[in-house]
């Protein structure tokens, strides 16, 4: 077409795709989360077992458990149960490394919790600062999402959003992305999977881990039979937290596959570069 | 460009393993010293201000059905005092056993055993949340705690029971175990001097003769083998200056999450 706007499609323009208070709240979510899932685990060591339920001790046995014995060589084994299945998992569930590099029996490794070492009282400090970090930082978002209307403009699906739902799984499942005025807003399955975890399993990780309070317990005796009871509760608070742990990786893939750079400069300065459209689709 | 792309890929793989060893190494420096856990606790602070203000005083713990009783009640820490003057209260049945209650009461006073299970009682069946994570139910009885301070008449000045148990914390002997409410607490219907669980007397793994149940807080607050209760207005000079044995070793003393 015209000489103008071949001239621009060479050189795609920058726009500012995230304010400064979305890129400050993201990070200090990525810092918050990141802690209360190392400290967690840590949590999650001093009884290393899952139950379903208001007790521990019901005469079920444990949904998940991840224990150690030693066998007639007297070497350390690790075993992690689930359901009725056991497997060995030395090395990293049951059984690892401490820091002199000895086999010592702990649920999850050192290297992926807070503090290293068996420290029940420190990550339990570790892990309550974070979320009250976590849930001042989530409410100021939901706050700003909605005063802002980043919530309405950019998250709510729209009924054109909708209509695409076919293509953009067919799109996702080639790793093809919106190019050109497309780009510029997030697709439907992006939409679902953000919304999913701002109004799903946030809220949720947080009310079951405020439900294992005894003193919150008390607010309302019985409320936390929503969850089907404390141990209930414990049991869903350490699934959430790892589909919150799925969403980051799926996240951080996308992020890698559509524009590295492009997409942590997003986050961290602000600028987007909306990706040319391509003349040529045939050249993928 | 696909090469370039991949070559950066590497490049951050690299730098996110790195980061996250460096993360991990960095949270155990700081947890080594002496401010950044001090930092960290101030959000106890936050926690026990906000449950103070959204929880009713007198809320109450839920309790259960008989059907939800667990059928063997975990005993934890000490489940078996070696103290030589324990062992002779437990090897008679706990005829000697007396309660004291000191400190900062107009009426200081001496319980036998029978005079505590004489007094009124209250029975409930509720959930023990371990600071480890689990949960047991059993039923208590007892005498609430209220009951023997409306009787002792706590100064004006009295601020925290304090609990001196009978059970050793370590070989020599030196250090015992030990606990502290505030007065919110100790005057909290369901906060029990329980003697009985599960409708026999309390066996000595769980706390015999007498254990304390403070039910909206973990367990490591109801303290087992009770032998003295002391109303203070400061726990600052007691042993180490936390409020009990668990809290001088770093768990929060407000223990009500």
């Amino acid at each position: 077409m015209s000489q103008p706007h071949s001239l621009a499609s060479a050189t795609p323009p920058l726009y500012l795709r995230h304010t400064l208070t979305i890129r400050v709240m993201h990070w200090i979510n990525v810092m918050a989360f990141s802690l209360l899932l190392l400290s967690g685990l840590q949590i999650f060591n001093a009884y290393p077992a899952l139950n379903w339920g208001k007790s521990s001790y019901n005469g079920q046995a444990p949904l998940l458990q991840i224990d150690a014995y030693r066998d007639a060589q007297g070497q350390l084994v690790g075993v992690t149960r689930i359901g009725g299945h056991a497997f060995e998992t030395t090395g990293v569930l049951g059984v690892s490394a401490d820091a002199n590099g000895n086999p010592s029996v702990r649920a999850f490794p050192a290297w992926i919790t807070v503090p290293g070492a068996q420290w029940l009282a420190l990550a339990r400090r570790w892990h309550f600062s974070f979320a009250w970090l976590l849930v001042i930082n989530g409410v100021a978002y939901l706050l700003y999402a909605l005063a802002s209307r980043h919530l309405s403009r950019d998250l709510i699906p729209t009924r054109r959003d909708w209509r695409s739902l076919g293509q953009s799984i067919w799109d996702h499942v080639r790793f093809r992305h919106p190019q050109g005025a497309e780009a510029r807003r997030y697709n439907i399955l992006q939409k679902l999977a953000y919304l999913s975890v701002i109004f799903g399993f946030f809220p949720l990780v947080i009310l079951a881990g405020l439900a294992m309070s005894p003193g919150l317990n008390a607010l309302l005796p019985g409320w936390i039979d929503i969850f089907g009871g404390r141990q209930s509760a414990r049991t869903v608070h350490f699934i959430a937290a790892w589909v919150l742990v799925a969403f980051v990786f799926i996240h951080v893939f996308e992020v890698m596959v559509s524009g590295l750079w492009n997409n942590l400069r997003s986050m961290i300065t602000g600028r987007y570069r909306v990706p040319a459209e391509e003349s040529d689709h045939a050249k993928r | 460009m696909p090469n370039d792309n991949s070559g950066r890929r590497r490049f951050l793989g690299r730098v996110l393993a790195t980061s996250g060893s460096l993360l991990l190494a960095g949270c155990d420096r700081l947890s080594q010293t002496e401010w950044f856990p001090n930092v960290l606790s101030s959000a106890e602070k936050l926690t026990q201000a906000a449950q103070k203000l959204i929880v009713p005083r007198n809320a109450m713990a839920q309790e259960f059905s008989p059907a939800d009783i667990s059928p063997e009640f975990r005993s934890n820490g000490t489940s078996n005092p070696s103290n030589p003057v324990y062992q002779a209260l437990a090897a008679n049945g706990f005829k000697d056993y007396q309660l004291r209650i000191s400190g900062l009461v107009e009426h200081p006073a001496v319980y036998s055993l029978a005079e505590l299970k004489a007094l009124p009682s209250r029975s409930q069946i509720t959930r023990h949340d371990c600071v480890e994570g689990w949960s047991a139910i059993g039923k208590w009885q007892g005498v609430q705690l209220s009951q023997l301070l409306q009787r002792a008449q706590p100064l004006a000045s009295a601020r925290y029971a304090v609990f001196y148990c009978f059970d050793p914390m370590d070989a020599q002997g030196t250090t015992y175990y030990y606990e502290s409410i505030d007065l919110d607490e100790a005057y909290h219907p369901q906060t029990l001097l329980a003697y009985a669980l599960n409708d026999a007397p309390l066996p000595v793994k769980n706390g015999a003769p007498i254990r304390l149940r403070v039910e909206r807080q973990l367990g490591y607050k109801m303290a087992k083998y009770v032998m003295e209760i002391k109303l203070v207005d400061s726990f600052s000079d007691i042993a180490g200056g936390k409020g009990g044995y668990w809290e001088d070793r770093g768990y929060e003393w407000f223990a009500g999450i």
